[in-house]
């Protein structure tokens, strides 16, 4: 006769009976905003890096001075033409890319199913060089057949992987990022002005030479995209529960939908912006889950991928001298290892990772 | 029975998944205030039926009702404030405390700008004390006991504040102690605040005891409906389960309690690793 094994709670350091609440959130809502916080100030840190130090240094009164509309020999140019645009346009395909990843990452609860995995950003990319490079159109039309094609192959994706989401939606998106990528090549070596440029842009993501009109289309795009995210994300915490509980605490069937439809939208904006930047989204949701303590949480995903963007292209601007890499090669090189490592863990088969 | 009101009815409801037809036709009347539980063998469609209650599952046909009206043709979130659900397999998103866990069953009453009223606040406090879950407010879920997260869980639903709560198998992978603890609590719920709960159970000789009303279900339809005295009868389990059985009554509650009847007993024990003797098997 063994002894009995009574009570299965661990009375060890039981909590004292809370007189309030609210008090018993405290330490998670504090770590949010000690996070949330944290990460806006190494945000403008590495904004003011990117822009200030590198190749050519600008001290903060020259730096004003020039955003005002002085016009100083040089300096007004390279500010203006190459610093300030790349990295406030880091900043947003950042900040849209890491929403979108961290979104896609929880509403179907794997890691793997980042915008960037699972096709949305390469079909993106694939309409937009098919436009740029079949019908010969420029801009804002570019950009219009970019968040189309990121629409239908989501729309695809999610027909063949059915309702279920989860592992099966991330190997149909394999696939289909695959062949995204081979429809990109296939148009590139099909054109007869074959600008560099513009491959490297279209195929692994790049800031280089993106002018004021994109990034402010980009910027408007975002006005309407993250107010929109904010007023639907109430919904996520009753979501993240799973799709019974949250039906059953109504949610409508469709919500989830709605959510993905705008994480799609943000992903091509970003890619008809700035291309498809390798593993910013897949990347940016874990990172940002690690620092909150496993909770998920869009805003800092968000946050992280504007810094991961900012330091990533610090990195190619200044890695090989007198070379300014695509972006998107340096998250891919990053962002290789990371899925690796993500994959050695174990993560990316739990329930949430 | 005739002299229950019901809120929550079907009329020939008929759920089913792809080609497969699940519920045929069922016609049931949940009584209000009272313990009901779905009984049957497995992928009798029982689950199935409490999904369709929950308005989870389009009915292929007839409807399910909730105060006369068809439950789909209402707004998800004003059923929500009269009808709670705990699926069987809800996820504990991961590093979430126990307190915010229970204040995401407020979110049908709250609005898009109204968010934590004092009424949400003495709710979720209320659903936490009923539940013994109040000084496990500031734990992460993740890293409670099975039952511990059991009782937060009917903690979620409690605070969602409905007069009806239907549960899928709430005491799945808890040991028998756990489950008596989640069946009387659900039961002391429903004394105290006169909840109305359907549940869908496994064990027919706890169904026997904590429930009200019984419904049997047998291939999508009802076999039997009633009080488990009338339901728990040697023939019911029979032609539903197919198992040869007693009924007894059980020493406790004094309702009635299923003895299966096996191929192979008694085991004697003086033989602990012998193959089972024709003599045996001879007993029925």
């Amino acid at each position: 006769m063994s002894a009995p094994t009574l009570p299965v709670t661990t009375p060890a350091e039981r909590p004292e009976v809370h007189p309030d609440l609210r008090l018993a959130t405290r330490r998670p809502r504090r770590r949010r905003r000690l996070v949330l916080g944290g990460l806006a100030a190494v945000l403008f840190a590495a904004f003011a890096v990117r822009v200030l130090l590198g190749d050519y240094t600008f001290t903060i009164p020259d730096f004003f001075r020039i955003l005002f509309g002085e016009q100083i020999p040089v300096s007004t140019f390279i500010l203006m033409e190459t610093k300030l645009p790349r990295a406030v346009l880091a900043v947003l395909v950042g900040v849209a890319l890491g929403a979108a990843g961290s979104l896609f990452q929880m509403l179907l609860r794997n890691p793997l199913a980042s915008p960037d995995i699972v096709g949305v950003s390469l079909g993106a990319s694939a309409a937009g060089i098919f436009a740029l490079l079949t019908l010969g159109l420029r801009d804002g039309a570019v950009s219009v057949f970019a968040v189309v094609g990121a629409v239908v192959i989501s729309a695809v994706v999610r027909w063949v992987a059915g309702t279920t989401g989860g592992y099966r939606l991330v190997l149909v998106g394999v696939g289909v990022a695959a062949a995204m990528t081979s429809v990109i090549q296939y148009l590139l070596a099909r054109s007869n002005t074959w600008d560099v440029q513009l491959a490297l842009r279209w195929l692994v993501g790049s800031l280089n030479n993106v002018p004021w009109s994109t990034i402010g289309m980009l910027a408007g795009a975002l006005v309407v995209l993250l107010p929109t995210l904010a007023y639907l994300a109430r919904s996520l915490e009753v979501l993240e529960l799973g799709d019974e509980a949250a039906a059953g605490l109504g949610t409508g069937r469709h919500r989830t939908d709605v959510l993905l439809l705008v994480g799609v939208l943000l992903t091509a904006v970003a890619v008809a912006a700035a291309g498809p930047v390798a593993f910013v989204a897949f990347m940016s949701g874990p990172i940002a889950r690690a620092l909150m303590g496993g909770r998920h949480s869009l805003v800092a995903g968000a946050l992280v991928g504007a810094v991961l963007m900012l330091l990533a292209d610090y990195t190619a601007a200044y890695l090989i001298p007198d070379v300014v890499l695509p972006v998107g090669i340096v998250t891919g090189a990053v962002g290789g290892p990371f899925l690796l490592w993500l994959l050695a863990r174990g993560a990316a088969t739990g329930r949430t990772g | 029975m005739t002299d229950s009101t019901s809120r929550l009815r079907t009329d020939a409801l008929i759920l089913g998944y792809g080609d497969r037809t699940v519920v045929e036709e069922v016609s049931v009347a949940i009584p209000d205030g009272k313990v009901t539980v779905v009984v049957g063998p497995n992928a009798c469609g029982k689950s199935t039926l409490l999904k369709g209650l929950a308005r989870l599952v389009r009915p292929r046909g007839g409807a399910v009702l909730l105060d006369g009206q068809e439950i789909h043709a209402r707004p998800t979130k004003e059923v929500a404030k009269v009808l709670g659900l705990l699926p069987q397999n809800p996820i504990a998103p991961e590093g979430v405390v126990v307190a915010d866990l229970v204040g995401r069953g407020r979110h049908p009453h709250q609005g898009v700008f109204t968010r934590w009223t004092a009424e949400d606040r003495v709710a979720v406090e209320e659903a936490m004390v009923l539940t013994d879950t109040y000084e496990l407010a500031d734990r992460a879920v993740d890293e409670l006991s099975g039952g511990q997260r059991q009782r937060v869980w009917i903690a979620m639903a409690l605070a969602q504040g409905t007069d009806l709560l239907l549960l899928d198998e709430p005491t799945t992978y808890l040991d028998v102690a756990h489950q008596v603890e989640m069946l009387d609590l659900l039961v002391e719920l429903n004394a105290r605040r006169g909840t109305t709960i359907v549940m869908v159970l496994h064990d027919l000789n706890l169904s026997a005891r904590y429930a009200d009303h019984l419904v049997a279900l047998h291939a999508g339809r009802i076999v039997a409906e009633g009080t488990p005295a009338e339901v728990v009868t040697e023939e019911v389990v029979r032609s539903v389960f197919g198992l040869d059985n007693r009924v007894i009554q059980d020493p406790v509650s004094h309702t009635p309690m299923v003895v299966p009847v096996g191929r192979h007993q008694p085991r004697t024990p003086s033989v602990p690793t012998a193959p089972s003797t024709p003599a045996d098997q001879e007993n029925r």
